[in-house]
């Protein structure tokens, strides 16, 4: 009878594609690390990491196949709210977790306390799409005017000052920011206030407020606007300029020379930031001022907000610190370069590995 | 036709108690059943109105401005500033912009399926219209944006020029990508096929004696359109305009991908600007502290009090005109 | 109206009024063509409008007044609407097709054994490879959920609105299944989100997932059902009633039956509506990479959060992933449609 025959082949089908799933998850396995964790954990947060993470969860996951780790770029926001409603394990935030919201999220982690760690520098890189010019050269004073759409056009006389012996076009500047809530936003207009506070007058903040422009969803559509119109600009986290065809990246003068937004450059800016923190959380407060050599000012920390003591057992605190150890380690902060981000650095990266090592497993 | 099945009935019709407690137990517990998954839907009603009242209040009371006027989205700032003027106004006018097209589009491709297709032709457009409505919106949203807006942007160019004296048609930015105009036109196209799917099976529904008797008496076809179809169909025409419309209204990640999200009440539907209630809730929730997930809540419960009121005017709209038409 | 015209055609002595020739059509439109050419070519515009605008606009109006002259106005509102609505199947099935296209052009090209058979464990998110086995299984499962949870109680709730529903009750149910049916995705997501899972009564999970689909799917099932159930004719109830048969097992044995084909496709298409929903889903679960079974703990990932998910990570290949998963999802509907048709053609009454 044709229904039994198809109500069958329907059967062997789902029976065969769940065989397949069991062949289709288990990687090859490689001899099990001595520092692997096992079980599965949950992170959530920011997005401007999510790439990083991913690559690290990889990794670690291919050298210990025993271990699942989640990550779901919601937000900082919404990655922090998860946490401290005991959700997931631990959280990823651009902006850490501060003085007021700290209460909380130690009562989260029974006493803890609940510690920032930085892990991920990134650099946010201003792109811009214009046929024929390499290398734009953009002070914060220009650049806060071009944000805040009072340079209007690209062969404005305070871009070319910048740019000698590169011809710009008679075209409006087609700006591109966030039109979602983002940490990218936070530190770049933090950027703009600290460093030409007359021309950007408006509150730093996730949210954009600077009249004129349009806005893009995601840093992945800012970057796919500005890559796909000519004569645009924008501000991306540095990692999603690769693979793009028309938007470059500008060099950004902080007064001593035009510096390119690069691993390097930024990693130095980050080692030099102050903690804001005490003991063991690593709260940091970037100059953006800088007026080092070679320092690219625009850039981005992202911590990873943890329980030093106090998460429960179901939380899997043995696979979180595994984790983030090896996220920490030389062979974690390097595969950073490779992908854009910008690693931690110099005294600093070894503050984070001995918060990392403080944490308690159980 | 709902014949009532109270135990008076049964007993009267039954005195002697013949037919014996099976039954009525039967009745009894199929009426319960099938009344509680009515009561059910009144449940959750009730349940998302009072979930949703809970926890809009913290931000309510921290708010220090006028949640209906003000424009600005600030809510985790000291002090607390928000208001849905911006989010009213930009979600209805793109379901305003919706409707406009998609009513009319809708209803014209309905009849064609129905009155001057091929059968066959006619099932094979069906389907591929269904199918539209299977397309996830995100998809909808970058193919808005990517393909269709630049195609798009010279007939608002058009629009801005020659119509340009009319206020909302004016275009002082020079821009005209990330619009209203823009959104309203992807949305059309999205509730394009839930208001033809449902007009189709409404029109393929009138008793064909109604047509022939129109056509027998030698009207054209218009005519009998407008004579035998549209006054039968007219309540099921409303319930798919309304359905579109409570789409259009509720429509989140298009819309979040391609508006421009100013905080700013521009009535210039051809400038880069606007924001929705949905679409404000999917841009603004990741970040959002606690206050600010309050707040995204409350403009989620306007949202549902103004899909509430969209269809209580609908229903009795549709309640009015069956008194005049006479059809069943 | 139409009846005094057709008298006084009658009275002028021809049964039929005089009607444009067969070839008036096809060269009005020539011309309008010409006229458009015209405009292309010399750069003459009209207040701006495109060469095709033009001729469109010379067509209808040419037709118009040709038909006005020689038929009579009856005819020439017939051949303006039939122009008309001819143009909304032009203007509706162009972004249609192109939508479709649009997806199949870029969806195809990713589409090979392994993206159907892998999952996206350890996949580099700038790597192409990886699959959508994960977030199908989870499609399948939260969806399936929501059906088995929706169904019985969509139709049971039209069985009490067709057979037993009287007075005030029934009216205010009707009347909140229909504002049910405007409820926005969002809406569904943000309920389930601060009802169970803020309260801590449910995890993120698949099953948080369905509930939310739920409240998407039984208005549409309580609403196609209803007018399922009101088709099945009168004399069947009766006649089964009259024979002494219970109420209950009228309904169930009897109405149900009947009306199943339209249960059934009502049922499919409330699935294909949710299949796609993707603002509930990302309140309501947590994003895996691998595949979980296990609907009511854990992460589970799904065709639509799987879309999203890859869209934002902004790499060329995890973009051309997203498209192809999106694919997937078109054609995973386009057999449910399919089903519900074989199912509703199979279970009709052979009558007639």
């Amino acid at each position: 009878m044709k229904s039994t025959r198809a109500l069958t082949c329907a059967a062997l089908a789902t029976v065969g594609a769940l065989v397949l799933a069991g062949c289709g998850s288990s990687s090859g396995g490689s001899s099990p690390n001595a520092n692997c964790a096992s079980g599965s954990i949950k992170a959530a947060g920011s997005s401007a990491q999510g790439n990083a993470i991913t690559d690290w969860i990889n990794a670690y996951q291919t050298q210990c196949d025993q271990a699942t780790i989640d990550y779901q770029a919601v937000g900082s926001g919404a990655g922090v709210e998860q946490f401290v409603a005991k959700q997931t394990s631990f959280a990823g935030t651009d902006s850490g977790v501060k003085e007021g919201d700290l209460t909380k999220a130690n009562d989260r982690c029974a006493g803890g306390p609940a510690i920032n760690i930085p892990m991920v520098g990134g650099a946010i890189a201003i792109t811009y799409n214009l046929p024929g010019v390499d290398g734009l050269i953009l002070t914060a004073d220009v650049l806060a005017k071009i944000f805040a759409s009072t340079i209007t056009k690209w062969n404005d006389p305070a871009i070319s000052a910048l740019n000698a012996g590169k011809t710009f076009p008679d075209a409006t500047i087609a700006q591109f920011h966030r039109s979602d809530s983002s940490g990218t936003t936070d530190n770049f207009t933090k950027y703009l206030s600290a460093t030409a506070p007359t021309a950007w007058t408006f509150a730093p903040g996730k949210d954009w407020t600077a009249p004129g422009g349009q806005g893009a969803k995601g840093s992945d559509q800012v970057i796919a606007s500005v890559d796909g119109t000519a004569h645009s600009i924008g501000y991306v986290e540095l990692s999603y300029l690769f693979g793009t065809t028309n938007a470059k990246a500008a060099l950004i003068d902080n007064g001593a020379g035009p510096v390119e937004a690069s691993s390097a450059t930024a990693s130095t800016t980050i080692a030099a930031a102050a903690i804001t923190g005490s003991g063991n959380d690593l709260l940091l407060k970037i100059d953006y001022t800088t007026k080092a050599s070679g320092a690219y000012p625009i850039v981005l920390v992202t911590y990873e907000v943890v329980c030093e003591k106090g998460l429960s057992a179901d939380q899997n605190p043995a696979l979180v610190k595994s984790f983030l150890t090896f996220a920490a380690s030389d062979t974690g902060q390097n595969m950073l370069n490779a992908s854009g981000y910008v690693p931690i650095t110099g005294s600093l990266l070894t503050k984070v590995r001995t918060a990392v090592s403080s944490l308690a497993t159980s | 036709m709902s014949t009532s099945t109270d135990e008076t009935a049964q007993s009267a019709a039954d005195p002697a108690g013949i037919a014996g407690a099976a039954i009525r137990a039967g009745d009894r517990t199929f009426l319960g059943l099938s009344r509680g998954a009515g009561i059910l839907v009144l449940a959750v009603m009730a349940a998302i109105a009072a979930f949703l009242i809970w926890q809009a209040i913290p931000s309510l009371q921290a708010n220090s401005a006028n949640f209906l006027t003000e424009q600005a989205w600030l809510p985790d700032q000291t002090p607390s500033v928000f208001g849905i003027a911006v989010l009213a106004v930009g979600t209805l006018v793109t379901a305003v912009i919706a409707m406009l097209i998609a009513v009319p589009i809708g209803f014209g491709i309905a009849l064609f399926i129905a009155y001057y297709a091929r059968p066959k032709f006619g099932k094979a457009l069906g389907f591929i219209v269904d199918l539209l409505a299977a397309v996830p919106s995100i998809i909808f949203g970058l193919w808005g944006l990517y393909n269709f807006m630049p195609a798009v942007t010279s007939f608002a160019q058009w629009l801005s020029e020659y119509l340009g004296w009319i206020p909302i048609f004016a275009n002082d930015k020079q821009l005209w990508t990330k619009s209203l105009l823009m959104a309203g036109l992807v949305l059309a196209i999205m509730v394009l096929p839930t208001i033809s799917a449902i007009s189709r099976e409404v029109f393929l529904q009138v008793p064909r004696t109604h047509i022939e008797a129109s056509l027998a008496l030698g009207a054209t076809r218009w005519e009998m359109i407008k004579m035998a179809v549209f006054p039968f169909s007219r309540p099921g025409m409303i319930s798919a305009a309304m359905l579109g419309l409570g789409r259009a209204l509720g429509e989140t990640i298009a819309v979040a991908l391609i508006l421009s999200a100013v905080f700013e009440v521009n009535l210039h539907i051809t400038e880069p600007g606007g924001n929705s209630f949905a679409a404000n809730i999917a841009l603004k929730w990741g970040e959002a502290g606690e206050v600010g997930r309050s707040a995204l809540i409350a403009s989620g419960l306007v949202l549902f009090l103004i899909t509430l009121a969209v269809n209580m005017i609908a229903r009795w709209i549709i309640a009015r005109r069956k008194e005049f038409s006479g059809a069943s | 109206m139409s009846v005094v015209e057709v008298q006084e055609v009658e009275a002028a002595g021809h049964l039929t009024g005089r009607r444009l020739p067969k070839w008036g059509t096809p060269t009005l439109a020539g011309g309008a063509l010409l006229i458009g050419l015209l405009v292309q070519l010399t750069g003459w515009t009209v207040i701006g409008l495109a060469p095709g605008v033009v001729a469109a606009v010379v067509f209808l109006l040419g037709q118009a007044i040709a038909s006005l002259v020689v038929e009579g106005r009856r005819h020439a509102k017939d051949r303006i609407a039939t122009t008309l609505i001819y143009a909304t199947f032009v203007v509706a099935l162009t972004p249609l097709l192109w939508i479709l296209l649009t997806v199949l052009a870029k969806g195809l090209s990713v589409f090979n054994w392994t993206f159907f058979t892998s999952t996206m464990r350890n996949v580099s998110p700038r790597q192409p490879g990886g699959g959508i086995l994960h977030a199908f299984l989870g499609t399948l499962e939260q969806v399936g959920i929501a059906t088995l949870v929706s169904v019985p109680v969509g139709i049971l709730a039209a069985i009490y609105l067709v057979e037993f529903g009287k007075g005030r009750l029934k009216f205010w149910i009707s009347f909140f299944v229909d504002v049910m049916t405007g409820v926005p995705s969002i809406v569904a997501g943000l309920f389930i989100y601060t009802a169970l899972i803020l309260t801590g009564i449910l995890q993120q999970s698949g099953f948080a997932a369905a509930l939310a689909l739920c409240i998407l799917m039984i208005p549409v099932v309580i609403r196609s059902s209803e007018e399922m159930l009101k088709i099945v004719p009168n004399d069947l109830r009766e006649a089964a009633l009259a024979l002494g048969v219970p109420k209950w097992k009228v309904i169930l044995r009897i109405v149900v039956p009947t009306a199943i084909s339209g249960l059934i496709t009502g049922a499919m298409l409330a699935v294909a509506r949710v299949a796609g929903e993707t603002a509930p889903l990302l309140l309501t679960t947590f994003l895996a990479q691998d595949i979980n079974l296990n609907a009511f703990n854990g992460s589970q990932t799904s065709l639509p959060t799987f879309i999203w998910d890859q869209i934002s990570r902004g790499t060329a290949a995890s973009v051309n992933r997203a498209w192809g998963a999106a694919l997937a999802l078109i054609l995973f509907i386009l057999i449910i449609y399919a089903a519900a048709r074989i199912l509703a053609a199979r279970f009709a009454p052979k009558s007639r």
